[in-house]
C-alpha cells in the first residue's frame, strides 16, 4: 500500500496559522478570518493511489478481496481488483480511507468504471465511511448492476456543501447471499475519482422512503430517521443513495415534544404530536414523521425468575436470545411493528394488528426444559370486543417452517400450541401477564421452537418474553 | 531539515513564479485566440427587433400575440401525444415575468394528462428572421417540449404539412436531459427523416436553468444557435428534397407529454412539470 504524507497540508497549516498570528497581532482574530482549507485532490485510484490512502477490511472480510491488478485496466497500467469469494467462505468489504481529510465540496459525484468477471450486483458501494465521525456522511448505493464490460458508474454527492473536510473516498460490501447469489467472481475498479460533472440534477430527498408515516409512541423514547437522496444524471437515468442523517437538516413541528439531532434520532421529550420533516440543501424531503407521544403507558412488572431457569427471547431483565424478526413478514399481513423505550425498558410495539410473528430460526430454541412461555402485554386500544391469540411453533427435524397456506397451522413435521387471551382478561390501558402452558402439540416436541405468532384485531405492548422451567 | 524544507520551497516558488508567467503568457494568448474564434463564428447578425414578449404581465397571455390550440388534435397532434392541450391557468400562465406551461397528470376529457400549445398564427407570421426564446425546460421521461416554427399555408390546398414546411427551433427529450435538437421538415424529409443536428451542453443540462434557443433563417440557410454557440447551419444543398422554407412561418411553443418522440412517462418521470420562458423575441435584418 502507497501512503504517502501531506507535506502541503501541513505548509497550508503553518501558513495559516502565520497568517493568523500576524493578524493576531494587530486587530484580533476577525469574523472574516478563514480556517484552514484542505486539499481538494478528488482523484483516489488513477493507476495506482493518490494523495496517501489507507485500506482497511472490514471485519470478517475475506483477507485476500483486494488487489492492484497491473494486467487489467480501463485506461492506463492498473487497476483495483476485488475477488469476492463462493457463498458461505465470507464476504468482500473495505473502506478507503484517505490519510487526511480532503475538501470534496467543489465536486458533485463519485465516478469509477468497472467490470466484472460476471454479471452481478454490488450489495452495497459508495463513500463516506469514516470511523472518526461514525460515518457522519456515509453515502451508499445498493445493488449496483455491473457487467463484463467496462462501463462508467456515478455515485452522486447528496450535498457536497457537508464534504469540507472527508476521510471515507471509497468502500464497498459485496459478499454472496446465499447460494444462488453470484460469488466467486472478480470485479474492476479504475479511474476512481471524485468529479464535478455539472449535470447531477433534480434532487428529491425522502425519508420514510417518502412516506408520511404515523408513530404512536411514549414521552422518554427514541426513533431513527433513515433518508435517502435521488438525482437525476446526465444520462437521464435517476438514481437514488441512501444518505446519512447528518446530510439532513430536519425541522420539529413542536421542539417541545419531539426533538432530532443531527444524527436523526428523534427523541420525545412530552406526551403531545409533532411532526417531523426534513430537507436536504434547502429541498424539502418527501415523507414525514407524525409523532402522537400521548400514549400513557408505565413499564411491565421486572421478571423475577432466575436467569438460569428461563431462556429469553425479548427483556431487558435476560440475556436474550438470537432473534431473525419482530415481525415476519407474512403475506396479508398489516401489522406494524416499531419499538419504544421508556427508560431503560425497551418494548415492542405492534399496531394496525391483524396477525404477524416473531422468529428465531438462527438458532431455534430447545425448550426441552421449559414449561411455559410467558408474555407481558399492554392493550393500547379501545376495541369493543377485542381479541389476541398466540401460537408458539416447533419447526420439527426437517429444518424449515411448514405451514398450512389456508389455515395457518402447521404441517409435516411442525408441532404448534395454540392459545387465546380469555376476552375478559382483554382490558386496554394494563399490563397483563400471560403464561401459556408447552402442552398440546408441543407436549412431546420443544426442541425446535422457532416461532410464536399472534392473531387479533388490538395494538398491543409486548414485553417480557421468556420461556421457563 | 527546516532550513533544507525553507530553500526547497522558495526554490519551487520561483519555479512556480516563471510558470505561472508563462500560463499568463499563455492566456494572454488564448483569450486573443478567442476573440477570433468568435468573430469567425457570430452567432447572429439581424438585428431589427421586430417582436418581443417579454411575459412582464402576470395572468393569461397578450391574445393580440397568441392564440391556443386545444384538445388532442388528430392522433395526438400527428405524433401519439398523450395530453389534451388546454387554454386553462393549470396548463399555461404567466407569473413572475415568466411563461409557465405546465403538464399535469389527471384525467382530463379521456386524457391521462394536460398540458399547453400557444401559438402566433393569424397574429404573427414572418419570412426569414432571427426568431429566439429563452427556455428552461422540464425533466423526466415523456417530456417533450418545443419551441418552433409553421408554415401559414398547412390548411391550403397542396400545401399540407410537410410541404407547408417546419422549422423546429429547440426540441428536447426529457430521458436526455443535455441535449436538444433543431430540424427543417419539408416534402422527402420530414418525420424520422428531418434534417437534424443535435446539440450536447457541455457540464451542464438544460433543465436546470434557462437557455437562449434561435435560429437565423435567410432565403439560403438556417442558422442554428444555443446560447453564444452556432452549432449548426441548414442550407438548400442539405434538405433532402424541395426548399419550401420561403413564406410566412408561425411561432408555436408547446410542451407534450408522451409522443412517437419521446415515448410514453414511467413511474419514475415526476408531474407536474414546468417549461418556463422568459421572452420570446423576433428580428430582422
Amino acid at each position: 500500500m502507497k501512503i504517502k504524507k501531506h507535506t502541503y497540508i501541513k505548509i497550508t497549516v503553518t501558513l495559516g496559522l502565520i497568517l493568523v498570528t500576524l493578524t493576531g497581532c494587530e486587530r484580533g482574530l476577525s469574523e472574516e478570518a478563514e480556517l484552514a482549507t484542505f486539499p481538494t485532490n478528488g482523484d483516489i485510484f488513477i493507476d495506482s493511489f493518490v494523495g496517501g490512502l489507507d485500506y482497511f477490511p472490514f471485519g470478517g472480510s475475506f483477507a485476500e478481496a483486494f488487489s492492484v491488478d497491473q494486467n487489467e485496466s480501463f485506461m492506463g497500467t492498473a487497476s483495483m481488483r476485488f475477488d469476492i469469494p463462493v457463498f458461505g467462505v465470507g464476504f468482500g468489504g473495505a473502506t478507503f480511507p484517505s490519510t487526511g481529510p480532503r475538501d470534496l465540496s467543489g465536486y458533485d459525484a463519485l465516478t469509477f468504471w468497472a467490470k466484472a468477471s460476471r454479471g452481478a450486483d454490488i450489495n452495497e458501494i459508495g463513500f463516506g465511511v469514516n470511523g472518526d465521525t461514525n460515518n457522519q456522511y456515509q453515502v451508499t448505493l445498493q445493488n449496483m448492476p455491473i457487467t463484463t464490460n467496462w462501463k462508467k458508474y456515478t455515485i452522486p454527492i447528496p450535498d457536497a456543501s457537508k464534504l469540507n473536510q472527508e476521510i471515507g473516498m471509497f468502500w464497498y460490501a459485496e459478499g454472496a447471499e446465499n447460494a444462488a447469489d453470484e460469488g466467486g467472481y472478480t470485479f474492476w475498479i479504475d479511474e476512481l475519482k471524485f468529479e464535478r460533472l455539472g449535470t447531477i440534477a433534480q434532487p428529491r430527498p425522502a425519508i420514510f422512503n417518502g412516506i408520511d408515516e404515523m408513530l404512536q409512541t411514549v414521552k422518554g423514547s427514541t426513533t431513527t430517521i433513515t433518508g435517502t437522496q435521488t438525482f437525476n444524471l446526465g444520462t437521464g437515468e435517476d438514481i437514488m443513495v441512501i444518505a446519512a442523517p447528518s446530510y439532513f437538516n430536519f425541522m420539529s413541528s413542536d421542539e417541545s415534544i419531539a426533538i432530532v439531532n443531527e444524527r436523526g434520532e428523534v427523541t420525545i421529550l412530552d406526551s403531545g404530536k409533532a411532526i417531523i420533516t426534513a430537507s436536504i440543501d434547502g429541498v424539502l424531503a418527501k415523507g414525514s414523521l407524525t409523532v402522537d407521544s400521548s400514549l400513557n403507558i408505565s413499564s411491565a412488572p421486572t421478571p423475577t425468575r432466575a436467569a438460569n431457569t428461563v431462556i429469553s427471547v425479548y427483556s431487558n431483565a435476560y440475556t436474550n436470545v438470537n432473534v431473525d424478526t419482530f415481525n415476519g413478514n407474512f403475506g396479508g399481513s398489516t401489522t406494524q411493528t416499531t419499538f419504544l423505550k421508556l427508560g431503560n425498558d425497551d418494548l415492542i410495539f405492534n399496531t394496525n394488528v391483524n396477525f404477524a410473528g416473531i422468529q428465531f430460526q438462527n438458532p431455534t430454541i430447545d425448550a426441552s426444559s421449559m414449561n411455559f412461555l410467558h408474555l407481558d402485554v399492554f392493550i393500547v386500544s379501545d376495541t369493543s370486543s377485542p381479541s389476541l391469540s398466540f401460537n408458539i411453533r416447533d419447526r420439527g427435524a426437517n429444518g424449515e417452517l411448514n405451514t398450512n397456506v389456508n389455515t395457518g397451522g402447521p404441517t409435516e413435521d411442525d408441532q404448534q400450541i395454540d392459545f387465546t387471551i380469555p376476552s375478559a382478561q382483554l382490558v386496554s390501558g394494563q399490563w397483563i401477564s400471560v403464561d401459556i402452558p408447552l402442552t398440546g402439540g408441543l407436549a412431546t416436541q420443544k426442541n425446535n421452537l422457532a416461532q410464536i405468532a399472534f392473531s387479533g384485531n388490538v395494538d398491543f405492548i409486548l414485553d417480557n418474553i421468556y420461556f421457563y422451567e | 531539515m527546516n532550513k533544507m524544507m525553507n530553500a526547497k520551497t522558495s526554490n519551487m516558488n520561483r519555479i512556480y513564479t516563471s510558470k505561472i508567467w508563462n500560463y499568463f503568457i499563455l492566456l494572454v494568448l488564448l483569450f486573443y485566440i478567442g476573440c477570433n474564434t468568435s468573430e469567425e463564428q457570430t452567432v447572429a447578425t439581424f438585428s431589427n427587433l421586430v417582436m418581443q414578449d417579454e411575459f412582464d404581465v402576470d395572468g393569461t397571455l397578450n391574445s393580440s400575440l397568441w392564440t391556443y390550440d386545444i384538445g388532442t388534435g388528430m392522433n395526438g397532434w400527428g405524433n401519439n401525444e398523450l395530453q389534451y392541450y388546454t387554454d386553462r391557468p393549470e396548463n399555461v400562465t404567466v407569473q413572475n415575468g415568466v411563461l409557465i406551461i405546465t403538464a399535469r397528470q389527471e384525467d382530463f376529457n379521456g386524457a391521462a394528462y394536460t398540458s399547453a400549445r400557444i401559438k402566433t398564427e393569424d397574429l404573427f407570421e414572418q419570412t426569414y428572421g432571427r426568431f429566439e426564446a429563452r427556455i428552461r425546460v422540464p425533466f423526466g421521461q415523456g417530456m417533450w417540449p418545443a419551441f418552433w416554427l409553421l408554415g401559414n399555408n398547412c390548411n391550403e390546398p397542396g400545401f399540407t404539412w410537410p410541404q407547408c414546411g417546419e422549422i423546429d427551433i429547440m426540441e428536447f427529450r426529457g430521458q436526455e436531459p443535455t441535449i436538444i435538437h433543431g430540424s427543417v421538415h419539408g416534402p422527402e424529409y420530414s418525420a424520422g427523416n428531418a434534417i437534424t443536428k443535435s446539440y450536447q451542453l457541455p457540464n451542464d443540462r438544460f433543465d436546470t436553468g434557462f437557455h437562449v434557443f434561435g435560429i437565423e433563417w435567410a432565403p439560403d440557410y438556417v442558422n442554428y444557435y444555443v446560447d453564444d454557440v452556432l452549432y449548426n447551419q441548414i442550407t438548400r444543398e442539405d434538405v433532402t428534397g424541395e426548399w419550401v422554407l420561403d413564406h410566412p412561418f408561425y411561432i408555436i411553443i408547446n410542451l407534450a407529454v408522451g409522443g412517437s418522440f419521446v415515448g410514453s412517462p414511467n413511474s419514475d418521470t415526476v408531474f407536474p412539470q414546468n417549461m418556463l420562458v422568459d421572452y420570446v423575441r423576433v428580428y430582422k435584418k
